[in-house]
């Protein structure tokens, strides 16, 4: 992400997937879920659709059979830093890798008419930008993408996608949320500073509801 | 006026952030080997210990091997990858003293079935777990669902989780079903109903008198598949047959359970509470569900018409096109005609005893079809292979040419070595047909356990009686 005189910028060659209720387990096969590190997945991103073998964690790129006719395959899109999707994008498991796999590969944003729930939620503690746009805007750009490669550029404080030098569609995001990729916030540390307030519910809650403490 | 869900949020809520999210407080947090390795590492990064210990249950599910027998630990599992997840899983609950029921345990299971069955999930209670199928504990009136990664070491460092509250929605199932219809059609029908994202940013409350009258395993199913219809909450008002259920469960003494009683008796919706989304189903009507595609909302009668291109809307052309090419449905025009080679009877939906005793059943007597190469069943927990083995359903099985496994996901996700080969076709009690979900190029149909039982004896899906 770069940053110039109006804000946080996201901008990048666009990819995109011309499907609905793209899962979890699609975006990374359970395979690679054996792994225990937080990093190194982009290999394993879409895994079933852009190789025409079957992986095993620790496989190379280079010994695998690829899929050129997948979209990430191919140049400029292997670049891509925006990834367009349809509805319920991210659906399934609540595996963070598949964030992790986008993040890794070097996606910073995923455009989308809808998200699954867990994914939405992973996505921003990743530094991933998901956008929610109206399916008609989805169709727009889905017909704009394919016709040839293109470039968006995102500006994350004005919350617009820049389609070209004329052309933008803005985009609603709650404000917490894409700070939390602006700034790239702590949870935990967030969460911390609440220590007392959250000790003090519990003392009460072991009063009030003493067998969820039994053992302690 | 309040819902299930609002009482639940309200009870937990500690306090409300500046960024306008709550923080709310977590009862019980269940681990498993898959999404926890990160967490602890961060954990330990920060100097951080688990906030409350005791609040946290652990068992290794995805990764072991479910042909170990007695007395078979870690160290000995032969995928080499698998088995440093799980070494890790010891490694991390030992070095913070974190419970755990252990691969030699034999409380060891899937962690949604091993919560409920020792008495770990209460009513009222908040619960999270890196599993979207978490959702399952709902079905004792808990705020339950899944997590990432990022939000165990949230929960294990803070005891809460950092959330927005969800919409409402109330789901009535009326009425009596078909003798062969059990509640893993009725949650497949509902999803075929509102769609994969139907439920999304919603908690939805199951009610009527469908929900009434059915044990709380039969709930569970439909509360773990409430995240297939896009809710990542599921939850049902605790009743009498929650309370005798946790009572036959509990570790509690007499005089905690008692007044824990008194709270759960009184934890359910108010009368007229305002849902943002309501349906209602009349679960009479409901013939047995299969799927016939890649995703839970691809789902029909079992002797209905699989969707084609030419019949459906236009923006769904594609969706449709793509799933039958995956599944390999060329000129089949109905699920009995297609030909099946495994049958799968487990995983965090369908691996209770009941769900054994319902396929035991139609299996009691009858041989595996030709055709199937593999049925293997996978009860869900030590405790549920223990039962069954003492009401001589492992015989049953057995005798019928079953192969008889021991607990853990198995082959709903293939973590294990229990896999589709490329192109096999599989009868599968488990939650998700996405592809590649039970093996590379394997192909999934859900269904109840009856009708995999049938399936398992007929070769191919038809009515089970």
């Amino acid at each position: 992400m770069k940053s110039n005189s109006e804000g946080l910028i996201i901008d990048g060659v666009v990819s995109y997937i011309d499907r609905d209720n793209i899962d979890t387990d699609q975006i990374i096969p359970t395979e690679y879920l054996k792994s225990i590190k937080k990093f190194g997945y982009e290999d394993y991103l879409f895994d079933g659709w852009r190789y025409k073998d079957d992986g095993k964690l620790g496989i190379k790129k280079e010994d695998r059979d690829i899929n050129e006719d997948f979209i990430l395959n191919n140049k400029p899109y292997t670049e891509s830093k925006i990834l367009l999707g349809k509805d319920n994008f991210g659906c399934g498991s609540s595996r963070e890798h598949a964030v992790w796999a986008l993040r890794d590969f070097g996606i910073k944003a995923v455009i989308a008419s809808s998200f699954g729930d867990i994914f939405y939620n992973n996505c921003f503690k990743n530094g991933v930008l998901p956008i929610k746009l109206e399916k008609e805007n989805i169709e727009r750009l889905l017909d704009l993408v394919k016709k040839e490669a293109v470039e968006f550029s995102i500006n994350l404080q004005q919350r617009t996608i820049h389609l070209n030098d004329k052309d933008k569609i803005k985009f609603k995001v709650d404000a917490h949320l894409i700070d939390r990729i602006i700034f790239g916030l702590d949870d935990i540390d967030i969460s911390l500073k609440e220590k007392d307030k959250i000790m003090l519910f519990e003392k009460n809650r072991k009063i009030s509801k003493p067998w969820i403490y039994v053992n302690e | 006026m309040k819902t299930l869900y609002d009482k639940l949020w309200e009870e937990h809520h500690v306090t409300q952030l500046d960024s306008g999210e709550s923080l709310l407080y977590i009862d019980r947090h269940y681990l498993h080997e898959v999404t926890s390795p990160q967490a602890f590492e961060g954990l330990s990064k920060k100097n951080l210990k688990p906030w409350r210990l005791e609040a946290n249950i652990a068992t290794p599910d995805h990764n072991v091997p479910t042909t170990r027998g007695t007395n078979f630990d870690s160290d000995q599992i032969k995928d080499e990858i698998s088995k440093i997840q799980v070494v890790e899983l010891d490694k991390n609950c030992n070095a913070f003293g974190i419970k755990q029921f252990d691969i030699k345990s034999t409380r060891q299971g899937i962690v949604h079935v091993i919560g409920p069955e020792l008495g770990y999930t209460l009513p009222g209670m908040t619960i999270v777990c890196g599993d979207s199928h978490t959702s399952t504990h709902g079905a004792l009136g808990c705020l339950a669902m899944g997590i990432g990664t990022s939000e165990v070491e949230h929960v294990l460092a803070t005891q809460c989780l950092k959330v927005s509250k969800l919409k409402n929605m109330l789901v009535k199932f009326e009425g009596t079903p078909a003798e062969n219809v059990s509640s893993k059609d009725i949650v497949l029908y509902f999803i075929g109903l509102i769609g994969t994202a139907g439920g999304t940013g919603y908690a939805i409350e199951f009610a009527g008198s469908y929900i009434e009258n059915i044990s709380v395993e039969s709930r569970m199913t439909i509360c773990n598949m409430a995240i297939e219809a896009g809710a990542k909450v599921g939850l049902i008002a605790p009743d009498k047959t929650t309370i005798d259920y946790v009572r036959e469960k509990s570790f509690l003494d007499k005089e905690t359970l008692e007044k824990a009683e008194d709270y759960w008796s009184n934890l359910r919706t108010d009368d007229g509470a305002i849902f943002d989304n309501e349906y209602i189903v009349d679960v009479s009507k409901i013939k047995p569900q299969v799927t016939w595609g890649t995703s839970p909302e691809m789902v029909v009668n079992y002797d209905g018409e699989i969707p084609t291109p030419m019949n459906v809307s236009e923006d769904n052309k594609k969706n449709i096109e793509l799933a039958r090419n995956y599944m390999g449905i060329q000129d089949e025009s109905k699920l009995s005609d297609l030909v099946f080679d495994k049958v799968f009877i487990g995983s965090c939906t369908n691996s209770r005893i009941e769900d054994l005793r319902q396929a035991a059943e139609i299996v009691k007597g009858k041989t595996v079809a030709d055709n199937i190469t593999e049925a293997i069943v996978v009860p869900g927990s030590g405790m549920v292979k223990e039962q069954a083995e003492m009401e001589g359903l492992d015989k049953i099985f057995r005798e019928a040419g079953f192969i008889w496994r021991d607990p853990g996901c198995s082959m709903c996700l293939g973590m294990n070595p229990d896999q589709l080969k490329p192109y096999e076709r599989c009868a599968s009690t488990s939650n998700r047909n996405f592809e590649g979900r039970q093996g590379y190029l394997g192909r999934t149909h859900l269904m109840s356990p009856l009708m995999a039982a049938y399936t398992a004896i007929n070769g191919t899906v038809g009515e089970p009686s």
